[in-house]
């Protein structure tokens, strides 16, 4: 068995087959791995994971190039549910939570797919919940009326519920408060370290990011660019003013930094 | 002085027959909910429906027998829709979906009148008098259409609250991408609902055939079932039900009391006046989604 978990080999994609978002992407994800995908607005990372799991028709999209392969199989076509039964289960941009539907209901759909016994399914939500005290203070509150921070834990954990093998974040941190961050890349780091789930997490907080993860993939322009390990990674200026708009290949390292990002 | 009694019949009346109207709406707010399409074919089905129905029992079926074979042909109908149609068209503008499902009501309309020709049936349900209940006419016919909606309502509440597929349905109308994510299997989803939306079309054919006939003008029920919608709003099945009474009891009071000094016959139209005054106030109607957000 390989190490490699995930392979993305040269990966183009298009919108409404007319708008380049991504150009020329690669990288891998080992097992037991965290690998950061970073970048500024628009530098392609919300593209690459929705190619990664199967959702770009829905967004109107298209793979134009490349090999997407889990576990040394293909699966540039397979579809979401396929994919999220195969192990491949991503936790959306924005969480996307059913907002009508309360946090355990919500929870309980990451278990549907996988047609899993009603048994089961207590079991792994008592593990979410021990993961997420907070979610189970909620569980029977309407998902639209929690915090950002609760919707964010929901959307984990709704992913986990489908007991992932490769879980694929895009901006966790969006819109939350630094503490909050702080904690939901915790309980993340917790699940890599205790149970060896790997994790593929697009992020613009580049400084949690590195904190958190292995490595770290660069996108800029749909072309990944730079990649390493995190720990080397932290080191270098230039990657800060990567999501302030700036650039690995001009030179802009001293582009005055008008405000901090948390 | 204001005849209490008589205001109270008609007003009992109104809901009643409103009952009927929300059960055309209900299979409307079913499939716009779980996949974003005004099914404009819901009248057609209905009338395919209705008119499969009195067809084989004209031809020597049994009551019984009659059902269970409209029942199978309508969701085998309602699964052809989804596959055939709709599914190819999945990712498409809003109205493309609609203009789609507007075509289908023609073929499915054409399709039934080729099959079973195209004159006037009568259904008989073998309840049509009337009781008084404290001085109060009722109709037995317009009780019991009320009473079999609300147990089918009743039923199918029970379903999207208790089952997987009732909460899967309830995921995808509230976010059809992160269903999509999770990786609920959205074409069964679909096909649920189709098969639901044809089992409402069958109950809603059967009754408004017996209360108008069954004939080709029975498609046009969807027409009553537009102010309902624009009522209730379009995603809310609680607002479908209490948009239809509203919209029978509005129908029937205002052609009794507002009627005569038009010279009558306002029935058929005063519910869009109401329904076009509601919009300038609540255009997602009185039970619309509002999104649910912490402010």
């Amino acid at each position: 068995m390989s190490d490699i978990l995930l392979s993305v080999e040269g990966l183009a994609a298009t919108y409404n087959y007319v708008i380049r978002a991504v150009n020329e992407v690669s990288f891998a994800v080992r097992r037991g791995e965290i690998v950061a995908l970073l970048g500024a607005n628009g530098a392609g990372k919300s593209t690459t994971l929705q190619a990664i799991s199967g959702l770009l028709p829905a967004r109107r999209g298209q793979r134009a190039a490349g090999r997407i392969a889990f576990e040394d199989r293909d699966i540039a076509s397979a579809s979401p549910a396929k994919l999220v039964r195969s192990g491949i289960v991503p936790v959306l941009e924005g969480r996307h939570c059913f907002l009508s539907l309360t946090v355990e209901e919500n929870l309980i759909t990451g278990a549907i797919g996988r047609e899993a016994k009603s048994r089961m399914i207590r079991t792994d939500l008592e593990e979410i919940y021990e993961l997420f005290p907070r979610l189970k203070d909620h569980r029977r509150s309407i998902s639209g009326l929690t915090s950002g921070g609760e919707q964010q834990m929901t959307a984990i954990g709704r992913a986990l519920m489908s007991r992932p093998r490769l879980l694929v974040l895009d901006e966790p941190s969006m819109g939350l408060a630094p503490l909050v961050v702080e904690g939901i890349f915790r309980a993340l780091k917790r699940l890599n370290r205790e149970r060896g789930l790997s994790i593929l997490v697009a992020e613009q907080n580049s400084t949690v990011a590195l904190r958190f993860s292995d490595h770290a993939v660069v996108l800029e322009n749909g072309h990944s660019v730079l990649s390493g390990a995190s720990v080397a990674l932290r080191n270098r200026d230039d990657i800060k003013a990567l999501y302030l708009g700036g650039s690995l290949q001009t030179d802009s390292t001293k582009k005055v930094l008008t405000h901090a990002v948390a | 002085m204001f005849d209490y009694q008589f205001f109270i019949e008609v007003l009992i009346g109104g809901l009643l027959s409103g009952v009927m109207y929300s059960l055309v709406a209900i299979g409307f707010v079913l499939i716009y909910k779980a996949s974003g399409v005004l099914n404009f074919a819901q009248g057609a089905m209905l009338l395919f429906a209705a008119l499969t129905f009195v067809s084989l029992v004209e031809r020597g079926a049994s009551l019984p027998a009659a059902l269970v074979a409209t029942l199978a042909t309508m969701i085998v109908l309602g699964l052809a829709i989804e596959r055939t149609v709709l599914r190819p068209l999945v990712n498409q503008p809003p109205i493309t979906l609609f203009m789609a499902t507007l075509g289908l009501s023609y073929v499915i309309e054409g399709a039934a009148q080729l099959l079973w020709g195209t004159q006037v049936h009568g259904l008989d349900i073998g309840i049509s008098d009337t009781f008084e209940v404290a001085g109060v006419l009722i109709s037995r016919f317009d009780l019991f259409a009320a009473a079999v909606a609300g147990s089918l309502v009743a039923v199918f509440a029970l379903f999207f609250r208790y089952t997987r597929t009732g909460l899967s349905f309830r995921a995808v109308a509230d976010d059809q991408f992160a269903a999509l994510a999770v990786g609920l299997r959205l074409p069964r989803v679909w096909a649920a609902v189709w098969t639901v939306a044809g089992i409402v079309a069958l109950v809603g054919g059967l009754l408004w055939g017996a209360r108008l006939g069954v004939q080709f003008s029975l498609s046009l029920v969807v027409l009553k079932a537009l102010p309902v919608l624009v009522l209730g709003g379009f995603d809310s099945i609680l607002g479908a039900i209490v948009g239809g009474l509203v919209v029978g009891a509005i129908e029937k009071l205002a052609e009794v009391y507002v009627g005569p000094s038009f010279g009558g016959g306002i029935e058929t139209w005063v519910a869009y006046v109401a329904a076009l005054a509601l919009l300038l106030i609540r255009p997602s109607g009185l039970f619309g989604k509002k999104l649910v957000e912490r402010v």
